[in-house]
């Protein structure tokens, strides 16, 4: 259990604690650099970006726009100036090149403020809450596009927390903490990873892109992997890792190719076996004579532990 | 792994979980459908814009504004003043959109509108290259008690400020019935030039502004579709009556005076 709540171990005895750490080391980097490079036009007056995460402007030449949004704009019945679907089509490619949800792990402001909940939830022992399906965010992402449709303007965009807490940090609005602090009681207190991992529909809008985009996590070695299954206790969605990495006798490739896989890195981290690694979606053939005699064994020795 | 089932075992299989998915189908989509309609009734609420909000220069209709805007605020960043702002939340303005309030911070009327060069959706109409045809809002004389033109005095700021001085707002003289030789200079605006950009607002020298710029659909009377003006009818006509051949009738007096009132004259 204390294995569970301290995962990674393993991996910082074997491979140092650099290795262990560096994709949550990158990513909270790269969530730092993109909220400051917002930051450093109002901040400092150096305007390399400008406006937010739902439409800026790069160097004053390369527009940005939130596909997410621009489609329910779509809905409520606006077609966008050429600027804006530029800025889509850009902001598209990239995920589509890096993993959908690359947005949700690498960018998403948010994330921090829920990573953090689910630390204090998971040091303190707190129960897990509410668990919706695993469905649930397609349907309010649906519900989300039907509310625009029908009242012909972008309901969503009135309280979405994602865009109001990146706006707010960027343009100095004093209420913002508040949307923040209230996705951060409700992951911890009503249902753990519940915002990021079970409702936010713009999360499923990058999920479905990352169900078709290049770039996964492949569990290339996973004959190497000893069920330590401390990637299961980092993963924010840990069962896409399950038909990866315990494919080999159902003939199953080894990538991760569900959407809803984050791209975070975290459990290439605490990987000890260095079973994981990023590869692009194609290298999906299971690797012949690769069953294992023991999984069987294995899981049930999992199930008594 | 599993033993060989029966069919039948299998098609009672079948059966019950097709039940459990139409069931999970029927409470997701339910659940949908009233998440949307939440979503909605909040969103119909949340986007009454309070009078005093008015839109950055070519914002066109709130809805249409509304359905276009992502919020991004680069508009608010390519306003050369501190005249427009985003709306945080707890304000009565939709979070996140872009507005001025003219007493704060009237628009500045420049002449290469930046913040609808800088919308990249369209919200801000790019249609708009004259600023003199922004329609952001509608001057309105609303406090003649305070107003101190009305008073017969001569202020006049709201008219000297007007970015379309003798258009927008004119002076129109009255008599003044107070001192009886005087003059009262009423400053009237005129909805065809008023951009509404609120700078007679802003300068107004009252500690409550006696003129002031609301959405033009909340500053604007209508006449009835059926009503017709007898002078102007007369003018598209060429000058001709509508009714040429209008007899002039005779006035009503009685014709026949009752005893009583023999021997009296009108």
């Amino acid at each position: 259990m204390s294995a569970k709540a301290y995962p990674g171990q393993e991996a910082i005895k074997e491979k140092g604690w650099l290795a262990a750490y560096k994709w949550l080391i990158l990513r909270r980097a790269s969530q730092l650099i993109i909220l400051l490079l917002f930051l450093l036009g109002p901040w400092f007056g150096v305007w390399i970006v400008k406006g937010n995460l739902t439409s800026s402007l790069i160097l004053d030449v390369v527009p940005l726009s939130d596909p997410f949004i621009l489609l329910q704009s779509l809905i409520a019945g606006h077609v966008a100036a050429s600027t804006a679907i530029i800025g889509a089509a850009i902001v598209m490619g990239v995920y589509l090149l890096l993993g959908g949800r690359v947005y949700c792990s690498f960018v998403c402001p948010m994330n921090f403020v829920t990573d953090v909940s689910r630390w204090i939830a998971k040091r303190f022992d707190l129960p897990k809450g509410w668990k919706p399906a695993r469905e649930t965010r397609l349907w309010i992402l649906a519900a989300v596009m039907i509310a625009a449709f029908v009242t012909g303007v972008m309901a969503w965009e009135m309280l979405n927390p994602v865009t109001v807490l990146h706006r707010g940090l960027v343009y100095g609005l004093s209420y913002t903490w508040t949307v923040a602090l209230a996705i951060f009681i409700f992951d911890m207190v009503v249902s753990r990873r519940g915002w990021c991992g079970h409702l936010c529909p713009m999360g499923a809008f990058y999920g479905l892109i990352g169900s078709v985009s290049l770039l996964r996590v492949s569990a290339k070695r996973r004959t190497a992997c000893n069920d330590c299954m401390d990637c299961f206790a980092v993963c924010p969605e840990p069962h896409v890792i399950t038909p990866a990495l315990r494919g080999a006798n159902t003939g199953t490739g080894p990538v991760i190719l569900s959407g809803d896989c984050t791209n975070c890195g975290r459990c290439i981290d605490v990987c000890s076996k260095d079973v994981f690694e990023f590869d692009v979606r194609f290298n999906n053939a299971a690797p012949a004579n690769e069953g294992r005699a023991d999984t069987d064994a294995v899981s049930t020795d999992r199930h008594a532990a | 792994m599993g033993e060989p089932v029966s069919p039948q075992a299998s098609a009672q299989k079948t059966a019950v979980s097709r039940r459990r998915f139409l069931a999970n189908i029927a409470r997701a989509a339910g659940g949908a459908g009233a998440l949307s309609l939440v979503v909605g009734l909040f969103a119909r609420q949340a986007q009454s814009l309070p009078a005093q909000a008015l839109r950055p220069p070519g914002a066109g209709n709130e809805d249409q504004f509304l359905a276009a805007c992502v919020r991004c605020g680069l508009c608010v960043r390519d306003c050369p003043f501190p005249t427009l702002g985003l709306a945080d939340i707890g304000e009565d303005v939709p979070v996140g959109t872009p507005y001025f309030v003219a007493r704060r911070h009237p628009c500045e009327m420049c002449d290469d509108i930046p913040c609808v060069k800088a919308c990249p959706t369209g919200a801000l109409d790019p249609n708009l290259t004259n600023i003199d045809e922004a329609d952001m809002g509608l001057a309105v004389l609303v406090d003649e008690e305070t107003c101190l033109n009305f008073q017969g005095l001569r202020c006049d700021v709201c008219h000297r400020v007007c970015p379309l001085i003798n258009e927008a707002i004119t002076l129109q003289s009255s008599h003044n019935t107070r001192t009886d030789k005087h003059a009262i200079f009423i400053p009237t605006v005129h909805s065809d030039k008023c951009t509404g950009c609120g700078k007679c607002e802003r300068a107004c020298v009252l500690d409550k502004a006696a003129i002031r710029v609301f959405p033009r659909h909340l500053a604007k009377g209508r006449i009835g579709e059926h009503y017709r003006l007898g002078w102007e009818e007369k003018q598209k006509h060429g000058g001709e009556s509508l009714a040429p051949g209008l007899v002039d009738l005779p006035d009503r007096l009685p014709s026949q005076l009752p005893d009583a009132l023999k021997g009296w004259k009108p």
